[in-house]
């Protein structure tokens, strides 16, 4: 009998198709019949150690688990007989001897899977009169608060380590009653998917610390959201309590996130609540900002933009902000004669515009992702970087596919890579095109003999019936971007996989749509002749700059550079928060409402718009960020920006866009000569996984895990010992015309001649681009 | 999903095996590790421990737990788990004899109390202590399935079955 067969068997008196290798659970789940479970998860592996879920098989001599249970044909199965009732509630009783009272103060009253069973299946009064037992707790770090003495060993949180996050902290030490879950050596987990295990544990064993104590379940309001750090848009619950976003948790969406989401969407929301947000519009005058009213603020503005001539406008928009975001200031800018507007921020290399797909995408959908037989990672961090997308590779690898990278750092992935190069920066085209030179494509002239291990990645894509080319967000930010890219795209095209993109922010898809380009306009139209792009902007100072949810010194390619031009100029900030920088630099800032406080839309990489509305209260006097735009609009006089809501902006733009596809097909490169070139150090940058974006980095408890950025630089051991460093020293780099100080941490995943040194982390804006050579010296 | 049918393994893998315990004890456990198919060597878990015990003087310590994961490339909660669970692994030193005394049902319904006392008296420590000079230790297990010749109690690899106190006597006098 084949997997797609089915049968017949009977529950309850009631007929239900079943698949062979089904277990009875799932078969149940899928009618819809309740039966109670604490160990059993769709996505875990079956541990059927809690005995929650047993019921009554005919024929079978005792209660089965149903979640363990195999279905068979025509099997007879009762779930409420006397049999299974006494069944449960036997468990049922067993598990609350040991479980404390103390449901008045815990996190998880009101939404406690072991609550709501226990109403179902429990006594009324406890037969056991004996010591419960304690268990101490472990301190596991700052986003989850353990309560150890509230386990019941369903092992979930186990298991989800092993098999979803792929490290195993977690585990069942000692037996019997001196069985306890923990890490047995205390420490901080170190997991970007850790906080996943606060909604798999159906008791208040772990829970979240950051809103520890701070609502009751019942208190709160959930409304839909969608992620806004990277380009999954993984879907959420918003849990709201008087106008305040108090929590954040999956909701379930089997082709984005299935039930997961990272520990960056899950407890970002905290940097809706620091000091700095930007309360009220603020205006400079003689050199001094001072808070004006709305009304001032948005005609001095206006004026602003009239005044200056529309070509020496520029506008950096943030990849984050929303599709309308991204319109209406589309359409702002171009109305005003300017087409210098760009969301490609940390891109590092504009010489391939020309040759740009109207939509660069993820090249697949995500799902397919959890089936690909090989996948190439080219500058790619995925596992910090998209980590539900990174979640799915892994999926693929544990069925048998090839996972393998060129890499500037042997960055730590959850998975063992079959293929890991790793190599200076400057030596990234020269891999690559020896992987393109294996499969006989077009090596851009570089010079390259393919050894075994790029022969390796050819003929692992090549066999792949289906597999991609993903081109991460370090290759974005590399000097030599267009190249990677088009031998990316060739080696792809001959080993018949698809091309990827990961995209830099949560919108980038909406961005390309809306025309955020210098080179394209609403629709992936293209312009002719271009305007500047991010990295001319700069070249080329312009007069006026609006910026639109965008850091200076963090959020760019070159921050020093950046934050120079944009300082000499005019500067029109929109965004949520304010920084020192924007405090002495800005002409007129707007506060604008972040995430889960705007309605709007992302479209996330694999081409899917997923609207969502405002749900919290922004600060002070805030206002939705199309509606600033809208009025910026009015204001300087452009017909057509009446929009009463955002929803009309969006099925603007969506109606725009009617024709336009997903595409990844780059068009033939001009500008063939790479632009790295090895320096005596080479500085290999990225984004850390809680540097991303204004939210995260003012998340609090993401910048307490292992995972944030602090002052650090990393090199490796030959690399210290060459500049007399021991760990922990101080050490001082210079690049361009700026320098700064950090503190040493000695790892040899760095390549020898290379430092280690991301941008938009403490001490990086006095500094320039990601990629390219610095240099070092001991301070 | 399905039950686990994937080993356990840890992304990173120590790189320096032989640089653990010594060649005696790596080729003792490379010995169990041949046994089980390839990438299972975590299946050796247990016999690598009670070999890794053997050579501490009868007792682990959290370093010969994780170098017994590094060896077997498993995550080292792993190893934590099979060595806490086991009553034959020890985390305290232990003396030279290990008295592994059972006071489950069988060997506590035919006087295993009374060993107890003869065995506290004689040596002055009770259970999960050692003597002074470090030649004894005591420690209460679970039935080890020797009823029939309860009481009953285990020292090395012995069994020591229908004891009396002048038989304890005799045996700990007969021990090194
Ligand atoms: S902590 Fe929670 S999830 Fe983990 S085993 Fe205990 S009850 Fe289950
Ligand atoms: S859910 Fe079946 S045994 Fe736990
Ligand atoms: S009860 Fe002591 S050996 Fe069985």
């Amino acid at each position: 009998m084949t997997e797609d067969q089915t049968f017949t068997i009977e529950v309850d008196g009631q007929q239900l198709e079943a698949r062979p290798g089904q277990m009875l659970i799932e078969v149940t789940d899928a009618a819809g019949i309740n039966v109670p479970r604490f160990c059993y998860h769709k996505h875990l592996s079956v541990a059927a150690n809690c005995r929650m879920c047993l019921v009554e098989v005919e024929k079978a001599p005792k209660p089965l688990p149903a979640c363990a249970t195999p279905v068979m044909n025509g099997m007879k199965v009762f779930t409420r007989s006397p049999l299974a009732r006494e069944a449960q509630k036997g468990t049922m009783e067993f598990l609350l001897i040991n479980h404390p009272l103390d449901c008045p103060i815990c996190d998880q009253g009101g939404e406690c899977e072991l609550q709501d069973v226990a109403m179902g299946y429990g006594g009324d009064i406890s037969r056991f009169t004996e010591r419960k037992r304690v268990v101490r707790d472990e301190d596991i770090g700052s986003l989850i608060a353990t309560d150890m003495t509230r386990c019941i060993h369903c092992t979930r949180c186990v298991r989800f380590g092993g098999e979803i996050a792929g490290l195993r902290e977690l585990g069942a030490t000692g037996r019997g009653e001196h069985l306890r879950i923990g890490l047995y050596i205390e420490h901080a987990v170190a997991s970007e998917l850790s906080g996943n295990v606060i909604d798999l544990c159906p008791v208040g064993a772990l829970t979240a610390k950051p809103s520890a104590y701070q609502a009751r379940s019942w208190e709160l309001s959930e409304y839909d959201g969608v992620a806004p750090h990277d380009g999954l848009g993984s879907n959420l619950h918003l849990h709201v309590r008087r106008n305040r976003l108090m929590r954040v948790v999956p909701r379930e969406n089997e082709d984005v996130n299935q039930t997961w989401i990272s520990d960056r969407d899950r407890f970002s929301y905290q940097g809706l609540y620091s000091d700095d947000r930007l309360q009220r519009p603020m205006l400079r005058e003689n050199g001094k900002l001072r808070e004006a009213d709305w009304q001032e603020a948005l005609m001095a503005a206006a004026r602003a933009l009239k005044d200056a001539s529309g070509a020496r406008i520029g506008a950096l928009i943030s990849p984050s902000a929303t599709l309308e975001e991204h319109y209406l200031a589309t359409r702002l800018l171009r109305a005003l004669g300017s087409n210098n507007i760009d969301h490609r921020l940390r891109q590092g290399d504009f010489r391939g515009d020309a040759a740009d797909p109207a939509l660069p995408w993820l090249g697949q959908r995500i799902a397919d992702f959890s089936n690909n037989q090989a996948t190439l990672l080219v500058g790619s961090w995925l596992r910090k970087d998209q980590p539900m997308l990174n979640h799915r590779v892994r999926q693929s690898q544990i069925d048998g596919a090839l996972v393998m990278a060129i890499n500037p750092v042997a960055y730590d992935f959850n998975y063992e890579l079959d293929v890991d190069i790793v190599c200076i920066p400057s030596a990234m085209t020269k891999e690559l095109a020896g992987v393109a030179a294996a499969l006989g494509v077009d090596t851009l002239g570089i010079e390259a003999v393919p050894d075994p291990a790029h022969h390796g990645i050819a003929d692992s894509l090549k066999s792949a019936a289906q597999g991609t080319v993903l081109l991460g967000n370090a290759a974005t930010m590399h000097p030599d971007f267009s190249l990677l890219r088009a031998l990316a795209s060739g080696i792809a095209a001959a080993a018949g996989v698809t091309l990827g993109f990961v995209g830099s922010g949560s919108n980038d898809c909406g961005a390309w749509m809306a025309g955020a380009v210098p080179h394209r306009d609403t629709g992936g139209k293209a312009i002719a002749p271009p305007g500047l792009d991010a990295a001319a902007m700069l070249e080329q100072p312009l007069d006026l700059y609006l910026t639109f949810g965008v850091e200076p010194e963090m959020d760019v390619a070159e921050p020093a550079r950046m934050a120079a031009a944009l300082g000499a100029a005019q500067l029109l900030a929109i965004g949520s928060h304010t920084s020192p920088w924007l405090l002495e630099h800005a002409d007129i800032l707007l506060p604008a409402a972040a995430y889960a406080e705007t309605s709007g839309t992302f479209v996330n990489i694999e081409g899917n718009a997923q609207s969502f509305r405002g749900v919290a209260a922004p600060p002070g006097e805030t206002r939705p960020g199309w509606k600033i735009l809208r009025v910026l609009g009015n204001l300087v006089g452009l017909d057509g920006f009446d929009y009463a809501e955002s929803t009309e902006v969006r099925d603007e733009v969506l109606a725009a866009c009617a024709d336009l596809a997903p595409d990844n097909r780059i068009g033939d490169l001009q500008d063939r000569k790479p632009k790295s070139a090895p320096g005596e150090w080479e500085r290999v940058g990225g984004v850390p996984i809680y540097a991303v974006d204004a939210l995260s980095r003012r998340a609090h408890a993401l910048q307490l895990t292992p995972d944030a950025w602090g002052g650090e630089l990393r090199l490796n051991t030959a690399a210290a010992a060459a500049l007399d460093l021991g760990e922990a020293a101080a050490v001082r780099v210079a690049q361009g015309e700026g320098s700064a100080e950090f503190e040493v941490r000695i790892d040899d995943a760095v390549p020898d001649g290379c430092i280690w040194l991301p941008t938009a982390v403490p001490g990086s804006e006095a500094l320039g681009a990601a990629f390219g050579p610095v240099a070092v010296e001991k301070a | 999903m399905s039950m686990r049918s994937q080993p356990m393994v840890r992304v990173e893998k120590c790189e320096h095996k032989e640089a653990l315990f010594t060649p005696e004890v790596r080729a003792e456990i490379d010995a169990w590790v041949a046994k089980y198919p390839e990438r299972w060597q975590q299946s050796a878990c247990m016999p690598a421990l009670t070999i890794v015990q053997d050579m501490n003087g009868g007792h682990l310590t959290r370093e010969l737990m994780d170098q017994v994961a590094d060896y077997l490339d498993m995550p080292p909660i792993s190893v934590y788990e099979v060595a806490t669970f086991y009553s034959m692994y020890e985390h305290r030193p232990v003396g030279r004899h290990k008295i592994c005394l059972c006071t489950n049902v069988s060997c506590m319904i035919n006087g295993s109390d009374g060993i107890l006392e003869h065995l506290s008296n004689r040596l002055g420590i009770g259970f999960g202590q050692v003597t002074s000079d470090g030649k004894f230790s005591l420690k209460e297990v679970e039935c080890l399935a020797a009823c029939g010749g309860a009481p009953m109690m285990q020292i090395g690899h012995n069994y020591y079955e229908n004891l009396t106190p002048e038989l304890v006597d005799q045996i700990l006098d007969g021990l090194e």
